[in-house]
């Protein structure tokens, strides 16, 4: 196999990768804060995509042809919207359900996952047929040999990379995020500090559903299609990434990401079979992991208390 | 002229009431099948939600259950017959037949589950992908003519567990949200895998040969007389019987040791693990044993359907499985044979909610999740003294 391809396939992997590491943060950080799994985080993230769609015919219709405004425009409303949505979820449907069984959580997000997917299916215009996302960023390339160097895909990488950075440093370096961790940790301490634990949910919630907008618009503007079925597929490596990486922890989500990322790409470049079965062969590396490390990579702590 | 008060139960017939509830929901579902035009289904579905609410409210539900409890071999029986008779009353209707079929085959599938989900709590989101294992067998066996077709049911119960075997590490190490994305994996897996195999049809999926019983071909209608008979009516009593088999074996498990190891397991593993239960022996079990059931249910499901492809079986279908165990009520056979109904027959009745039928349930179990997260029948405590009353 010649360097080009590899380089190729390389590029390739590392922006999948950094797209599944923002879609696994938001779970890692919802379980985080409430130890639940929002399961409809994909279809939170397939609505965003929407949302920022929409703004662009919008945009379109008011004669705002500019790409970068309109792509700013696009991102300010997906990630907002987003945004509200997931700490509306919160509000209603996670918070009421805290004290029964993580299964009934775990339920109901799932359940809203297929309402939501269904209900932009139905209720879209033509909502069942793929829709052609613009091509916002600059489609100029850099050849390399025989491989070509895409400049929206260096700038989607980056401004990706650059976003798990700065929700690292929101996380480590703010108030805000000192309080995210605080309740993480100890939720009643937390309360008996001072901090308002609702709103600190829901911020969460927000920043985590805002970050997955953000993953569904690079998969738009990368693929240039979007589709009402892209968040069940999405969320569900996101959620495995997460869980492979090891729940509640930011790096494993990152790692989780990549990894999946890393395995869809062996998948369909070294293994001997067709490369249709790169998924079949990433999701079976991923339940012989959970065999092998039943709480994820970087196991969170717990323990077992009679 | 005596002043001991027997108990209410040694006074009547106990078991009239529920005998009654049995007969009435037979005619009741009658009625739904026949009904065409939507007006009459909605006056329907009308009548069962006011006479549910005011059997609820008048106390007669518990009534019901309570008689049942105290009788409940005579009523299973009867309510078999009421099935039985059911089938034959309608027996020129391919349609209804086909809808009871598929209820039938839902509710021996939510029963598997049930073993799983309702008995160990051990999480399945893989459901269609067992239920498809069963259905892929039936179409690849049934080309294989020496192979006796009851046999094929067997098979497939036998394969969709063989695939599951992989899974047992994974299961039995893992718990909670890390048990739950191993079997979405697989069911994503084994969905992606029918799809981009070309031995088994790919996306375009497989004919399956009808089921042949004795040298009788299932595909040909009965005949007696000059009277008109659907070759459903077959598959209709077939599925009655596989019914009618699992749902014995279910409550004699459920009575048995293993089922009260699953119980344990279920409410606390640690607790259970001090008094000496083997917790992965007793998951192991029942993961196996919830997918035989699946596998064999989906093997008749896909002879009376007569094709199946990759689409029948996706996370979805998975979904609508769990959402019919949730409905029931974890754990509650006859709570899932009515949640089976509601979801096969009303999307079937009303056509225009046909399109919007995941909505629709979707929606209707997040609102069972957040106001009755128990499920419409829900299981009651294990009583080890069933003539004893609690609650005079």
């Amino acid at each position: 196999m010649d360097l080009g391809l590899i380089a190729q396939y390389l590029a390739n992997g590392i922006l999948l990768g950094t797209m599944y590491a923002l879609v696994a943060v938001g779970f890692t950080l919802f379980f985080g804060v409430l130890d639940v799994i929002k399961f409809s985080h994909g279809d939170v993230l397939m609505l965003g995509t929407f949302i920022g769609f929409t703004a662009w015919l919008g945009l379109e219709a008011i004669g705002i042809v500019n790409p970068w405004i309109q792509l700013a425009g696009v991102l300010l409303c997906s990630l907002a919207g987003t945004a509200l949505i997931g700490a509306a979820i919160a509000n209603w449907l996670i918070l009421p359900l805290k004290k029964a069984p993580q299964l009934n959580t775990l339920l109901i997000t799932l359940m809203l996952g297929t309402a939501i997917r269904e209900a932009v299916r139905l209720f879209y215009p033509n909502g069942s047929n793929p829709k052609a996302f613009p091509a916002l960023l600059p489609d100029a390339s850099v050849e390399i040999g025989s491989f070509a160097l895409r400049a929206d895909s260096v700038i989607l990488v980056v401004s990706g990379l650059g976003l798990i950075g700065l929700l690292n440093l929101v996380i480590n370096r703010t108030r805000l995020g000192l309080a995210i961790r605080a309740v993480a940790q100890d939720e009643e301490t937390a309360r008996t500090m001072g901090i308002n634990y609702t709103l600190v949910v829901l911020a969460t919630f927000a920043i985590g559903s805002g970050v997955a907008a953000f993953a569904g618009i690079m998969n738009g503007l990368y693929y240039n299609e979007i589709n009402f079925g892209m968040g069940l597929i999405l969320g569900l490596i996101g959620f495995s990434a997460a869980i492979i990486g090891g729940l509640g922890n930011l790096y494993g989500a990152i790692l989780g990401g990549f990894l999946f990322a890393g395995l869809q790409v062996i998948g369909a470049a070294l293994l001997p079979f067709a490369s249709a079965y790169k998924d079949v062969f990433a999701f079976a590396v991923v339940i012989a992991l959970m065999a092998w490390k039943p709480t994820g990579l970087i196991p969170e702590r717990s323990s077992d208390r009679v | 002229m005596t002043d001991i008060s027997l108990p209410q139960s040694q006074l009547s017939r106990p078991w009239i009431s529920a005998a009654a509830v049995i007969v009435a929901a037979g005619l009741y579902s009658w009625a739904l099948l026949m009904a065409e035009e939507t007006w009459q289904v909605l006056s329907l579905l009308v009548l069962a939600v006011v006479a549910t609410g005011v059997a609820i409210k008048t106390g007669f539900v518990r009534r019901v259950e309570r008689d049942w409890a105290a009788s409940e071999t005579r009523l299973n029986r009867l309510a078999f017959a009421v099935l039985i008779g059911l089938i034959l009353v309608l027996s020129g209707s391919h349609f209804a037949l086909l809808m009871i079929s598929t209820v039938l085959l839902y509710f021996v599938a939510s029963l598997g589950l049930n073993i799983q989900f309702g008995f160990t709590g051990l999480v399945n989101f893989a459901g269609a992908a067992f239920f498809g294992a069963g259905a892929y067998t039936a179409a690849v066996l049934g080309n294989v003519a020496e192979i006796p077709p009851l046999l094929i049911l067997l098979a497939g119960g036998i394969v969709a567990m063989a695939i599951s075997l992989p899974l047992l590490i994974p299961i039995v190490r893992t718990t909670g949200h890390y048990a739950a994305v191993v079997t979405i994996a697989f069911g994503v897996l084994f969905r992606t895998f029918l799809e981009v195999n070309e031995i088994l049809g790919g996306p375009q999926g497989l004919m399956v040969n009808s089921m042949k019983l004795f040298g009788w071909d299932f595909f040909n209608a009965p005949s007696l007389g000059n009277l008109e008979i659907s070759f459903y009516v077959n598959y209709a009593l077939l599925a009655a019987g596989l019914a009618a088999l699992v749902f014995v074996l279910f409550r004699r498990l459920e009575r048995s040791w293993i089922g009260l190891h699953m119980d344990a397991v279920r409410l606390d593993e640690t607790a259970a693990a001090c008094f000496g239960i083997s917790v992965k022996r007793t998951k192991i079990l029942a993961f196996l044993l919830g997918n035989v059931i699946l596998g064999v249910s989906g093997a008749l499901y896909g002879m009376m359907i007569s094709f199946i492809a990759p689409a029948s079986f996706t996370f979805s279908d998975s979904l609508l499985l769990v959402s019919i165990v949730l409905l029931g009520g974890l754990g509650s056979p006859w709570g899932g044979a009515i949640a089976a109904a509601i979801v096969v027959l009303l999307p079937e009745k009303l056509q225009l909610l046909q399109e919007y039928r995941f909505l629709l349930f979707s929606i209707l179990v997040m609102l069972v999740l957040l106001f009755r997260p128990e499920g419409i029948l829900p299981r009651h405590l294990r009583n080890f003294f069933p003539n004893r009353r609690t609650d005079a």
